[in-house]
């Protein structure tokens, strides 16, 4: 079953930026808080916490549909498989993400999550966890 | 970023221009409290005073900032309104990872505005705006003002000052990002000074990973030890305010200026109780995992009917003694009250807090009245300290305008100078003994964080001059190295030389991983022949008598052995900064 990054507990984050900087360093190979999959910003300022940006795995997902080189694809369960070598930085995926859950850098490099869920372990208050898709699917019909 | 030198950026504010300046030094200022040595020796003017418009204000990181956790704060020095001398003064919130991912390793800002103005960066970017608008303007709107003017929420520091800052108050502090200051010693007024009520930094450069495997893991070592250990807990549990407690046990926490060293009065204002009673949720700095940031909450009834608002207000140790025990105020709800205005007014709690608290002994023995108070003040009464607070920031007469120059300074003028609880500065919430009362009086920065004197009082009952001045020597220069890293204080156990040696040479800094043994004494020394160099004399301090009668957990001080310490370790200093110069 395919797993997906959700953030059910992101008014717990405190703004450490630990899983942003575990994503750029091990997924992107970048000292950075930009490109990365999971980006933190305080919602309106620091006394009103933090929110994470970040790909919500859409099924169909608007950025695939609009990658005109197939550089991202659908993926099962949502969100999407990246393959860098089909892109040509056009930053057409980040115009179609509703959620500005990708990050183009100046050289027109794109960044997006993978749902790799390797920012989880880095989050110091359980923010960040990787369901399975069904669970989540059955549990939105629960609810 | 990784490289073999530095690379600063200088604005000059009478020009609105700015520059970027490539300086040697690396392997051997390293960076943070080094490099903020080496650039005021490069771009201060030890001779001028310390409102001259050319004498910098400086903001340094190290060579690990964004590499690693906890190496998450930043180095301000500048000359100081305090003492007219060289200081630093640190602070953590986004303001590290900020600069160093503009792709700086420090700010340089010199010069001064003709109007009041604002300096926001970027890695590729540089705007001076004029905000003649934010005159007078308290720390937090400015805050919330700036975050709407500028772009890139999340990823940007704000500092800004308040009217303490702008009025030259040389207790005024730079907030940094609304729960972290660069507190002690008036950067506010050397940021006021120059007209500039905000600095916006874009942290928007992205950098490669270091080469090779070793990188991954030593970083993956060093997340284990902070994370899956209990080493940090003491910090991100009840956080500092846990020595309350603990200081009150063995009579060390100064009560009502420092009249008593204990009371039973502690369990109403304990760290359990602002736990219990205010902590709203944690925080951190960026790059740091611990969250160390208490944020309380105080609820307002504004108006009848129900009609509330609500203050969020950072809490730590310090301000909790000096607004609280120090005022004789035992409610956790008043002291976030008085410190909710000390953060609107940009003054330092520390300071602010010891000199209200003379203040209010003054007027108990009929020194100074309400004429120059302007409210009553008595211990104890929260209310009152919030409204003079506000007359302090603001300036608001002769009196507040003179006591926000130093305590010492209204003493001389109003008298009442042997009670006055200033050791250098206003003291930290530490009467722990001899020790400390000297490393803090004749400390670089004055403050508690120099060297681990108020632990040294606690295991230490014998007297001994030569073995507290050989501990403080060898403590400041271990410190001196973390302060060049730049890593919080908090990690000291975590980043040993033998570790920071290993995240050095994994990051690209072999030459700086070879040397480490002797960098933390080179740069404690050439932060002391700077700090002399701008008229550091050890006699000139002195120990108000209030410290020579009180009693600690080892009995009364005793006055012959203080005055003995004092004198030998400001001679150690003095020699200390003449060798191989």
């Amino acid at each position: 079953m395919k797993k997906i990054l959700i953030t059910p507990k992101i008014d717990r984050c405190i703004g450490c930026h630990s899983c942003s900087l575990a994503c750029a360093r091990l997924v992107h190979k970048r000292i950075s808080w930009d490109t990365a999959g999971i980006r933190i910003h305080s919602s309106g300022g620091l006394t009103t916490g933090f929110t994470a940006n970040h790909c919500l795995a859409c099924d169909p997902a608007p950025c695939a549909e609009a990658c005109p080189t197939d550089a991202f694809s659908q993926r099962k369960g949502g969100g999407v498989i990246v393959k860098k070598t089909l892109c040509i930085n056009c930053g057409d995926c980040v115009a179609a993400c509703p959620v500005d859950a990708i990050f183009q850098d100046l050289s027109g490099e794109v960044f997006v999550c993978i749902h790799c869920g390797r920012c989880v372990e880095f989050c110091p208050h359980n923010c960040l966890e990787m369901k399975e898709v069904e669970n989540i699917l059955q549990e939105e019909a629960v609810s | 970023m990784i490289r073999d030198h530095f690379r600063v950026f200088v604005v000059n504010l009478s020009e609105g221009k700015g520059k970027v300046a490539k300086l040697d030094g690396r392997n051997s200022e390293v960076g943070g409290s080094g490099l903020a040595a080496l650039l005021f020796n490069k771009y201060g003017h030890p001779e001028k005073p310390w409102d001259d418009p050319q004498q910098p204000l400086i903001f340094a990181v190290g060579p690990l900032t964004g590499y690693f956790p906890l190496m998450s704060k930043t180095v301000c020095s500048f000359k100081s309104p305090y003492h007219d001398q060289y200081t630093e003064s640190h602070a953590g919130g986004r303001s590290a990872l900020s600069l160093c991912f503009s792709n700086l390793d420090a700010l340089v800002v010199v010069g001064r505005s003709d109007r009041l103005c604002c300096l926001n960066i970027s890695s590729r970017s540089m705007e001076i705006k004029k905000i003649d608008f934010m005159q007078g303007m308290d720390v937090l709107e400015s805050g919330k003002l700036l975050r709407n003017m500028f772009k890139g929420s999340g990823h940007r520091s704000i500092l800004r000052i308040g009217p303490a800052g702008e009025n030259g108050a040389a207790m005024s502090c730079i907030n940094a990002d609304t729960y972290r200051h660069f507190g002690r010693l008036g950067g506010g007024a050397a940021m006021g000074v120059k007209n500039l009520k905000g600095i916006i930094i874009q942290g928007d450069a992205i950098f490669p990973e270091p080469e090779g495997k070793e990188y991954s893991k030593v970083f993956a070592e060093v997340y284990n030890h902070i994370t899956a250990t209990d080493m940090m807990k003491k910090y991100h549990n009840l956080g500092t305010p846990t020595n309350l407690q603990a200081l009150n046990e063995i009579k060390s926490l100064p009560w009502r200026n420092l009249q008593a060293t204990s009371d039973s009065a502690i369990s109403a204002i304990n760290g359990e109780r602002f736990a219990k009673e205010t902590l709203l949720r944690n925080s951190a700095c960026s790059g740091c995992p611990v969250g160390c940031i208490h944020v309380g909450c105080v609820r307002e009834q504004f108006m009848a009917d129900h009609r509330y608002t609500f203050k969020q207000v950072a809490y730590d140790y310090e301000p909790i003694f000096s607004l609280g025990t120090m005022l004789g105020v035992i409610e956790p709800r008043g002291v976030l009250n008085i410190l909710d205005v000390m953060e609107k007014t940009g003054l330092d709690a520390m300071s602010g807090g010891v000199a209200l608290a003379w203040a209010t002994e003054a007027t108990e023995q009929g020194l100074i009245s309400e004429k120059e108070t302007g409210v009553s003040l008595s211990f104890g009464d929260a209310e009152a300290y919030q409204q003079a607070t506000d007359l302090l920031g603001t300036a608001s007469n002769d009196f507040y305008r003179l006591l926000g120059q130093g305590t010492l300074k209204a003493a001389a003028q109003y008298g009442g100078s042997e009670f006055a609880c200033v050791l250098g500065q206003e003291m930290a919430g530490y009467a722990t003994g001899e020790a400390f009362f000297v490393a803090q009086s004749l400390g670089f920065r004055h403050s508690h964080l120099d060297c681990g004197a108020y632990a040294y009082d606690q295991k230490h009952a014998e007297q001994n001059v030569d073995g507290v001045i050989d501990f403080l020597f060898k403590d400041e220069a271990e410190r001196c190295l973390m302060t060049s890293m730049v890593a919080c204080l908090f990690a000291r156990g975590i980043y040993k030389n033998d570790l920071l040696a290993e995240c050095l040479q994994s990051v690209g800094y072999p030459e700086l991983a070879a040397n480490i043994e002797p960098l933390g004494r080179h740069i404690q020394k050439l932060r002391w022949q700077t700090r002399i160099g701008t008229g550091f004399a050890p006699e000139s301090v002195t120990i108000p008598k209030r410290f020579f009668k009180i009693k600690t957990w080892k009995g009364p001080i005793d006055p012959e052995y203080l005055n003995t310490l004092k004198i030998k370790y400001g001679q150690a200093i003095m020699q200390f900064g003449e060798e191989e110069k």
